[in-house]
């Protein structure tokens, strides 16, 4: 009995090996040969081959020394579709063609779940990794560029990792740049992303449409066209990510828009222009984040209610909060604010007069945008000083009431 | 008139005023550039001193210095030269020394700080160039004022209240004319503005450089668009050669008037 399960294993599932002087020489011709639980090995070289199609389950497809897969902007380079339990490991693909009708990536899954793409190198493409309707896969320690620099116009080049309608995926430490967005979910629930470094991308380096429950944690995003947004999204963890140099005209750090029932902790947010810009959003917990030298540290647009902000560092911004609309239930509450001046007398640790987060010039900024002319200007200084000992523009009900004396440390976890 | 800017340089040397003038930025430079310890935080600093204090201390020690040596004015103005060459000479050996003692205080601490670390250094030439400029237009203003009074205090007095109103007073009205005019788009008017004050137009043309302009949205797009441009460039450095020829023309006309 045992044996008989042996031996059909064995017969079942064989090794293909692909290289320029064995039975097999393309990887095309391997693909079509392969059955149900084979393994396609390739051997180290240069494969000039697109649109290699691979159409049945279970097949492990990996490179074996360096693997150059060259789609000489003929088409897509490898297509998984219908085809549960694939495995694409340790290659490289390269030259894969821009096309303004088609979303051409150098890897492109569909209809298949439970994927595996590990250790792929992807160079000059349009878009990366393409998945569609297809749930619980695995996208690890992969690197994306799409090869032309970042001047290039943002619709001739894709996303890094695009996944659409796909649940439960893990994207873990990838190397992403130079693509439209690093990473881009929509319809994706149930994930999580981790560890990933997307930098100088065109557009966002995370952009996240409709996707709910997902976590995103020790993600670093730097010097992105308009940094990370999540927008119309529901319960979405965001954890000890670094978002940093994502600076310029229309560029944020992290970009909220219509979140809900969300949290934001342990992240890091150095250099932006806005460190978080805050759009429709309700019910979002911000802790024990560090705001540090950002244009804006917080930005609220407006139509946001309960927001709150607690234990929050904010260091050396040029304006900490700047508001528009009504108070909506937004709190600040012990956060350190180093442009606090009040003093504590009963040494608890808290300030005995509440900071007003907004002052008088960033009112006024927000008002009447072209005062910006009169930044750093010694006029406005004396003003915001006079405001400071008594508010009278600037919106009285916004306010931390217990501003921290000290840098909050951290708890763990 | 060299041989009097000449003689000023040295009478400044000797009675040690430039020398304080030099420690003074020395420290300062250094204090900030050790303290601040980020280089973009510390061209801010450096700003507001170029903004505020190089305008006073000019102020200050223009009207200050002719006061002192008016016996020496009134004696030069004794001898075959033209009036108009020796307060101008005053004017400018007042200046020099003083920009001297601003680029070198600041500069030799930049210098340090630039050895030890790869900073760009155009922002900090055209934040010196433009002290030095800003110097020079209110040491004129101020010693235009004083030439036209003989009493110390008024001369004082006006000369603290012209720099009060470029430093601070004039942003106050532009301020107000912007709110009263919110309606209307503004960025020209605002440029426009900007260009009659030479406190203003430096801190805008440094801001610009610095990478905090990313802050200024559309604003910020339509003064570096203007000031980004040669067009933009030759019209700015024009109104800040205007600034410095005012004094000049004032000192000149005043000097010729009046009654010594």
């Amino acid at each position: 009995m045992l044996l008989y399960f042996v031996m059909t294993l064995s017969s079942h599932s064989k090794t293909i090996e692909v290289c320029s002087d064995c039975e097999v020489r393309s990887i095309k011709q391997a693909v079509d040969l392969a059955d149900s639980g084979d393994t396609i090995m390739i051997q180290e070289g240069r494969y000039q081959e697109s649109n290699i199609i691979l159409k049945v389950p279970r097949v492990v497809l990996i490179g074996k020394g360096k693997v150059i897969i060259d789609a000489n902007k003929e088409n897509q380079a490898i297509i998984v579709f219908r085809a549960p339990n694939v495995v694409i490991k340790n290659i490289v693909i390269k030259n894969v063609p821009f096309s303004s009708t088609e979303e051409l990536a150098a890897i492109n899954i569909l209809y298949s779940s439970r994927y595996t793409i590990e250790n792929v190198v992807i160079d000059s493409t349009f878009f990366g990794i393409l998945i569609e309707q297809s749930d619980s896969g695995v996208i690890r320690g992969c690197t994306i560029s799409s090869g032309s620099s970042i001047d290039v116009y943002e619709a001739t080049i894709g996303n890094g990792i695009h996944l659409w309608k796909s649940n439960y995926a893990l994207i873990e430490n990838n190397d992403i740049t130079n693509m439209r967005d690093g990473i881009y979910f929509e319809f994706v629930s149930n994930s999580v992303i981790r560890g990933n470094y997307s930098y100088g991308n065109k557009r966002y380096g995370l952009h996240f449409m409709f996707s709910n429950d997902d976590v995103y944690e020790n993600n670093r995003f730097e010097g992105n066209g308009a940094g990370v947004a999540v927008m119309f999204s529901k319960n979405i963890s965001m954890h000890s990510n670094v978002f940093s140099n994502n600076w310029g005209m229309n560029s944020y750090g992290l970009l909220l828009k219509e979140i809900y029932d969300s949290e934001i902790k342990h992240n890091v947010f150095v250099h932006n222009t806005t460190a978080i810009h805050i759009e429709g959003s309700t019910r979002i917990i911000y802790e024990e984040n560090d705001l540090i030298e950002n244009g804006w540290a917080v930005n609220f647009i407006g139509g946001s209610y309960d927001n709150f902000f607690y234990h929050n560092n904010f260091m050396g911004n040029t304006f900490d909060v700047a508001y528009f609309g009504r108070v909506n239930n937004n709190r600040f509450e012990e956060n350190y604010w180093n442009k606090y001046t009040g003093y504590d007398l009963d040494r608890d640790g808290f300030g005995d007069v509440p900071y007003r987060p907004v002052d008088l010039f960033t009112y006024m900024v927000n008002e009447i945008p072209e005062t910006i002319v009169l930044l750093r200007s010694f006029f406005v200084q004396i003003l915001n000083f006079a405001e400071q000992v008594v508010p009278v523009l600037t919106p009285a009900d916004i306010y931390d009431p217990k501003p921290l004396m000290q840098k909050w440390k951290w708890s763990d976890s | 008139m060299l041989k009097i800017i000449g003689y000023v340089i040295k009478d400044l040397l000797r009675n040690r005023w430039t020398l304080f003038y030099f420690l003074f930025y020395l420290l300062v430079g250094f204090a900030i550039l050790i303290f601040s310890g980020d280089f973009s935080k510390s061209m801010v600093s450096f700003l507001q001193i170029i903004l505020i204090l190089t305008p006073l201390i000019g102020t200050l020690f223009g009207v200050m210095y002719y006061y002192n040596s008016r016996d020496f004015i009134e004696l030069l103005l004794a001898q075959p030269i033209r009036r108009r060459d020796v307060f101008i000479g005053q004017w400018l050996g007042v200046s020099i020394s003083l920009g001297t003692s601003l680029v070198l205080g600041l500069g030799i601490p930049f210098l340090w700080y630039f050895a030890q670390y790869e900073v760009a250094g155009d922002q900090f030439v055209l934040l010196l160039l433009l002290g030095f400029a800003l110097g020079t237009i209110f040491t004129g203003l101020s010693m235009a004022v004083s030439v036209s009074t003989d009493n110390k205090i008024r001369g004082f007095g006006y000369a603290l209240v012209l720099w009060l109103l470029m430093a601070v007073v004039y942003d106050g009205f532009l301020l107000l004319a912007l709110i009263a005019f919110r309606d209307y788009p503004l960025e020209k008017f605002a440029l426009i503005a900007t260009m009659f004050n030479p406190i203003d137009l430096a801190r805008i043309t440094i801001l610009l450089k610095l990478d905090i302009s990313a802050l200024m949205g559309y604003t910020g797009a339509v003064f570096r668009e203007f000031l980004g441009s040669t067009l933009g460039m030759i019209t700015a450095s024009f109104v800040l050669m205007l600034w410095v020829l005012l004094p000049f023309a004032l000192i000149t006309f005043i000097a010729k008037k009046r009654d010594f």
